[in-house]
């Protein structure tokens, strides 16, 4: 399944990530899952939202370069071998993951993956 | 010892006297040589023969690096290519690069200008001279070089870099000077103590210049390595290295002046200012050849003393710099301007013009960073691509600046706008 994930470029400076969270609350925006990619200067933060739409205008409004960007998103069954099994399925010319972490959910985690190749991903995988 | 005694004592009459006859041919053969004097002169209804003395100097229009840019690359030459055995440059405004020639002549000049700064700071024929100034289009490297073997020196061309080759090549050839930029021998210096090598070294002077340095750094610097260290000046429109330099006591830099005239004008009415007061050094190059100068504004503020200096010398001296009249910015002995920063962004798509420069000096080496605005436009949420951004913006200005910076990219409109005052450039530098 296709999910729609919402990017914000964050600069390493004191306070940053709690004007994004206090954006994101005051504006009853729920974040479902994130990431936080960092390096020495910016983080990157990656986050599955209740209202992505919203959650880019609001943020773009406080000076935040946001984008919307679309990921895959995988469900697994919490057992051993379960990611390595799904990762095999992907033939090497066409596996190339940008990145990747999860969404917790009742019945089980969903894998969220970003490749260069959505299309292509999705079929092999199937769902 | 004193170089040139002929030249260097001189009475203050007799250098009016020469500066007059010299004056006078320079402004016949720039008239007669190049167009572009001659349309200015023109301009204000002036022939060579109203310039009877250097009394008359302030008649004569100023020069500008824009009238350099406007004539670039050559333009302002007064002789054929075929006279021209050497070509410099250093950075323009515009990423344009401001292009200087010399004559044989010229050169010959140079080293002897080059080398009378050499004596001042008791350096002779039995001296190595380790030359740490970068060689090439930048004049530093060359100029010593040529000045230093004039004067009958050993040279070490070692250019800049490579730390631990200069302090090697220090201890083992016995260098007992060293030509470099001060922060560059700051470095040095550090580098000493940490192997702890000083006492297996011979240094006894260094003649720093291309960046501005205090007198407090200077006696930093002779404390540390045990040495007597000179100031040199000058820039590459005028000549290079050596248009004036400091003598044992340090009581101003004497001017070379029977090759350049020098004068103190207020960068507001561009009149001419008494001794003692700071205003913009203005020079025009009395015995140049290929690249003769009129009053060339060189932005640096500074003063001027016409008094006899105890060491003998009667060259009129200059009072430290005491900064600028312009934005350019001196960086590891580059020119940097702002605006070539802007330029250069201005050039790629990916990001909005908006920049702040932070200069400072970390171990005693100028640092420059620049940050830039993202586009939200073009915003990538691949790191890969946003480190592929801050290397493509540090090539860009590298080329354009001739040093590298270190690139941060920032959140958009979190640097300030250009309406008003924006701030472009925090300079951290500490100079006293």
């Amino acid at each position: 399944m296709r999910m729609n994930q919402i990017s914000v470029f964050i600069e390493n400076k004191e306070g940053n990530l709690l004007t994004v969270s206090k954006i994101l609350k005051d504006n009853n925006i729920d974040i479902r899952t994130l990431s936080l990619a960092d390096t020495s200067e910016y983080g990157m933060l990656r986050m599955i939202v209740s209202d992505e739409e919203l959650a880019k205008k609001v943020l773009k409004e406080a000076g935040f370069p946001v984008s919307i960007t679309p990921v895959i998103a995988v469900r697994t069954n919490n057992k051993v071998g379960y990611m390595h099994d799904l990762l095999e399925k992907i033939p090497a010319e066409i596996a190339n993951i940008e990145y990747m972490y999860t969404l917790p959910s009742e019945e089980g985690s969903i894998l969220i993956l970003k490749v260069a190749n959505p299309d292509k991903v999705e079929a092999v995988l199937g769902n | 010892m004193i170089w040139n005694e002929s030249k260097e004592c001189m009475s203050r009459d007799e250098m009016m006297h020469l500066q007059s006859t010299r004056l006078v041919k320079q402004v016949k053969n720039v008239y007669h040589s190049v167009e572009h004097y001659r349309k200015k002169m023109q301009a204000v209804g002036l022939e060579p023969g109203d310039i009877r003395g250097i009394e008359d100097i302030d008649k004569l229009p100023f020069t500008t690096k824009d009238d350099l840019r406007d004539t670039y690359p050559c333009g302002l030459f007064a002789v054929p290519r075929s006279e021209v055995v050497r070509i410099h440059a250093s950075s323009g405004t515009t990423g344009k690069a401001t292009v200087v020639g010399y004559t044989r002549r010229d050169i010959e000049n140079w080293e002897e200008c080059v080398a009378r700064i050499l004596t001042m700071a008791n350096i002779g024929s039995s001296d190595t001279v380790q030359v740490s100034y970068g060689y090439g289009l930048f004049t530093g490297g060359l100029g010593a070089h040529y000045g230093a073997e004039f004067l009958g020196a050993t040279v070490v061309p070692l250019s800049t870099g490579n730390t631990k080759k200069q302090l090697t090549m220090m201890r083992d050839l016995g260098v007992t000077a060293i030509c470099c930029t001060p922060s560059y021998l700051m470095y040095l210096a550090e580098a000493i103590e940490e192997q702890g090598i000083l006492n297996d070294l011979v240094l006894k002077s260094a003649i720093c210049g291309a960046e501005p340095w205090t007198e407090n750094m200077r006696r930093e610097i002779e404390r540390r390595l045990h040495i007597d260290a000179h100031d040199i000046y000058g820039l590459s429109e005028v000549m290079g290295p050596g248009v004036a330099g400091d003598c044992k006591f340090h009581t101003g830099l004497h001017i070379n002046e029977d090759h350049f005239f020098a004068e103190i004008v207020s960068p507001e009415t561009l009149q001419g200012i008494p001794d003692g007061e700071t205003g913009e050094l203005v020079f025009t190059t009395l015995t140049k050849e290929a690249l003769p100068l009129i009053r060339y504004r060189t932005k640096d503020l500074t003063s001027i003393t016409h008094e006899k200096c105890e060491c003998g010398r009667t060259t009129a001296r200059l009072s430290r710099f005491k900064g600028r009249s312009d934005d350019m910015l001196i960086i590891r002995g580059v020119n940097v301007f702002p605006s070539q920063v802007e330029a250069a962004l201005l050039d790629i798509s990916e990001v909005s013009p908006n920049y702040l420069m932070i200069v400072d000096r970390v171990d005693n080496l100028d640092t420059l960073e620049v940050q830039v605005e993202v586009d939200e436009r073009f915003f990538s949420d691949e790191i890969k691509e946003l480190e592929n951004l801050t290397k493509k913006i540090t090539h860009v200005l590298q080329q354009a600046l001739l040093i590298v910076p270190k690139v941060k990219l920032v959140e958009p409109r979190t640097l300030q706008r250009s309406e008003g005052k924006a701030v472009r450039v925090i300079d951290k530098r500490k100079l006293v």
